[in-house]
């Protein structure tokens, strides 16, 4: 009987409660947002002709695609390499007794407990020169001279997996806990070893964790600016700091405001095609 | 070999088995169970069941004993190379691939080709009575049809041994029903060698051409339902499986195969001493189930008074206290002129025959 307007009413309730919220994005997302979009379509530094010059230059500027391109590989490989070694310490962790969970999580977390840029720090020590990577294979013979591993796209990589491992580990954990153990028993049962059962099962039914967990760390490792800038040094230069170098040191606001924009757009391109890839994997997931 | 229809025999030699954590889950069980036969364990939860079940599939490694299989050592194969088929309590289809591919899944791993395969999912699709389903999705199914599904998936890789876990619990009652007859129409047609687990006794006793009755992890009675029913061999066979009344007593005089009983209920009465001999003047436990008591007009039986009367349908249970003061059940057939029986009255009830009296040693 009361039960209709009792949930309206529940729901009205609820409208308001998201109010202050909804208020703060209003005022310091969308806002500047459009601001932003606004700056963009400015042809000149003093904001006196209108019109699309910022995009045009940057589209048909293959130094500003390239800054692009490799940011977005850069992503790509964060991810993979997020993936590759993430997924077995998930799988691991549904395996193991609790005490060893407890260890894992631990492992998983840590990197969340130090700042990123005590953590990049230690990167650049690793990676440097004289750091701990080189220094132990030149006392080991392996090499003669140092080899290059700071301001390298593969040090950058190493060290931006490292600072986002937790954003794939996590939803990867969820995920593989949701599988009900039984189905490794029935696969097992009707013949399947474990490869198959890992293939056909445990990864198809782990997808909707799969793209989230790429999802963020992709997100993540493609506007880290802190490790980004810091591990790759002056040579690599990727949008978060090609955008930081345009609005800060060359005053070119108009054009950073561009850069932002598509930079935006690229992002939520690749974003929504990995949320595509969710809804459709989401009937995996079973009830 | 000697097995008729492909039904492969199955012996549990002295297995026993300790989880990591410390409990005995079962202990010494021995089975010897021939090909094409289906088996119940029975048991209430906790009683290693399961434990033994996934001994026999190959999941749990015993501590100690055997798995045979046919003339097969099978210890030392994994779950994949036993050809043991599972059907889990709550199915564990896999809910990303359709029906069909679900009941094709073992044949998929054994590289059968997929022409093949469809046609023998398809097959066995209609075994099970769902020949339309093929392309749904597990979860677009009813319970009882997903478990015709695991059913069919099981079978699909031809199993020498069929183990259901518990396959009916989440039924309802009339679809429970329809699933025994068909798990046991499926069985008769394949002759493959099956084991039910289950803590539902009608289920064991209807279902099974023998019994396994299980208690905190020993084997308490392995034989026919009749044999189990009828002729229990502990205390706890006979209270476990159907309802019964424990009526305390002392032994006046026994032999193997008669025991004169006086009842601390006030009457003597002979019972069959189920679990060996009985010694003169020992305490024991005589257990008469409800349908196997009568109203007694002369001064045979011992007497009591009657409490409630439950009309259950086709029988009426009587509760009557007796001189002890202890409470008795007896349950008579519902036909036209059953005595209306007033709360109060008092009435005299023996056993129907001293066979259906067991008599067994107090254990306090
Ligand atoms: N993984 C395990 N580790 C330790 N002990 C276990 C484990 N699984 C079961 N046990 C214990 O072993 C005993 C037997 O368990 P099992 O699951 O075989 O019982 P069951 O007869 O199947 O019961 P139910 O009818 O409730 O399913 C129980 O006492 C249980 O607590
Ligand atoms: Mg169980």
């Amino acid at each position: 009987m009361g039960a209709a307007p009792a949930s309206r009413d529940v729901i009205s309730y609820g409208m308001g409660l998201a109010a202050p919220l909804a208020l703060f994005f209003l005022l310091f997302f969308v806002a500047p947002l459009l601001q932003l979009f606004w700056l963009s379509l400015h042809n000149d530094t003093a904001g006196l002709h209108w019109g699309l010059g910022q995009y045009l230059h940057f589209l048909t500027d293959p130094f500003s695609l390239s800054v692009l391109g490799s940011t977005l590989l850069l992503g790509a490989e964060v991810t993979a390499v997020c993936l590759v070694l993430g997924f077995p310490i998930a799988w691991l962790y549904q395996r193991v007794g609790p005490k060893l969970q407890t260890i894992i999580i631990l492992i998983v977390l840590l990197p969340l407990l130090t700042s990123v840029v005590v953590r990049t720090f230690a990167w650049i020590v690793i990676l440097g020169r004289q750091g701990i990577i080189n220094a132990t294979l030149q006392s080991l013979g392996i090499i003669d001279t140092p080899i290059k591993l700071l301001y390298t796209q593969f040090g950058v990589v190493i060290a931006l997996a490292q600072v986002q491992m937790p954003l794939m580990t996590l939803p990867l954990i969820t995920a593989l806990g949701r599988i009900d153990p039984n189905l490794d028993d029935a696969s097992c049962s009707l013949g399947a070893g474990s490869w198959r059962t890992f293939f056909k099962i445990v990864l198809p039914l782990s997808l909707p964790g799969v793209i989230a967990g790429c999802t963020l760390t992709y997100a993540a490792a493609i506007t880290a600016f802190i490790t980004q800038s810091l591990v790759g040094g002056g040579q690599m230069l990727f949008m978060p700091m090609y955008l930081y170098q345009q609005a800060s040191t060359l005053q070119n606001w108009p054009f950073a405001a561009a850069i932002s924009i598509i930079f935006l757009l690229a992002v939520l391109a690749v974003v929504s095609v990995f949320t595509t890839l969710g809804r459709m994997s989401r009937g995996y997931g079973g009830v | 070999m000697a097995e008729a229809q492909g039904g492969r025999s199955l012996v549990v030699d002295a297995v026993t088995h300790r989880y990591p954590s410390g409990a005995l889950a079962v202990e010494n069980i021995n089975l010897d169970i021939k090909g094409g036969e289906i088996i119940a364990l029975l048991g209430p939860s906790g009683c290693g069941k399961t434990t033994l079940l996934r001994i026999i599939a190959g999941f749990i490694a015993q501590s100690q004993g055997r798995i045979i299989i046919g003339d097969d050592i099978v210890d030392a194969l994994p779950p994949n190379r036993r050809a043991v088929g599972i059907v889990f309590q709550n199915y564990a289809l896999f809910p990303h691939l359709s029906i069909s591919e679900n009941v094709a899944y073992g044949l998929a791993a054994r590289g059968i080709d997929k022409a093949t395969r469809q046609r023998e999912a398809q097959r066995l699709l209609e075994l099970v009575q769902l020949p339309a389903m093929a392309e749904r999705l597990p979860r677009q199914l009813s319970g009882g049809q997903q478990q015709r599904v695991a059913l069919a998936r099981a079978l699909a890789i031809k199993p020498s041994i069929l183990l259901l876990d518990e396959p009916f619990a989440a039924l309802d009652k009339n679809l429970r029903l329809d699933m025994q007859i068909e798990v046991k129409r499926l069985q008769r047609v394949s002759g493959i060698t099956t084991l039910i687990v289950t803590h539902d006794q009608e289920e064991a006793l209807s279902m099974a051409d023998r019994v396994a009755v299980l208690s905190h992890g020993k084997l308490e009675q392995f034989g026919s339902p009749s044999d189990v029913y009828d002729r229990p061999q502990t205390l706890f066979v006979n209270t476990f499986v159907g309802s019964t009344n424990r009526m305390p007593g002392i032994v006046v005089s026994a032999d193997r195969t008669a025991a004169k009983i006086r009842l601390d209920a006030g009457a003597e009465i002979i019972a069959r001493p189920a679990a060996g001999a009985l010694t003169e003047g020992g305490r024991v436990t005589v257990c008469i189930r409800p349908e196997h008591l009568q109203f007694v007009g002369d001064e045979t039986g011992f007497a009591g008074v009657v409490g409630m009367s439950l009309p259950l349908g086709a029988t009426v249970v009587h509760e009557v206290t007796t001189a002890d003061g202890s409470g008795v059940k007896i349950s008579q057939a519902r036909i036209g002129e059953t005595r209306a029986l007033e709360s109060g009255a008092a009435v005299r009830l023996a056993p129907l025959a001293p066979s259906l009296a067991n008599a067994f040693p107090a254990t306090l």
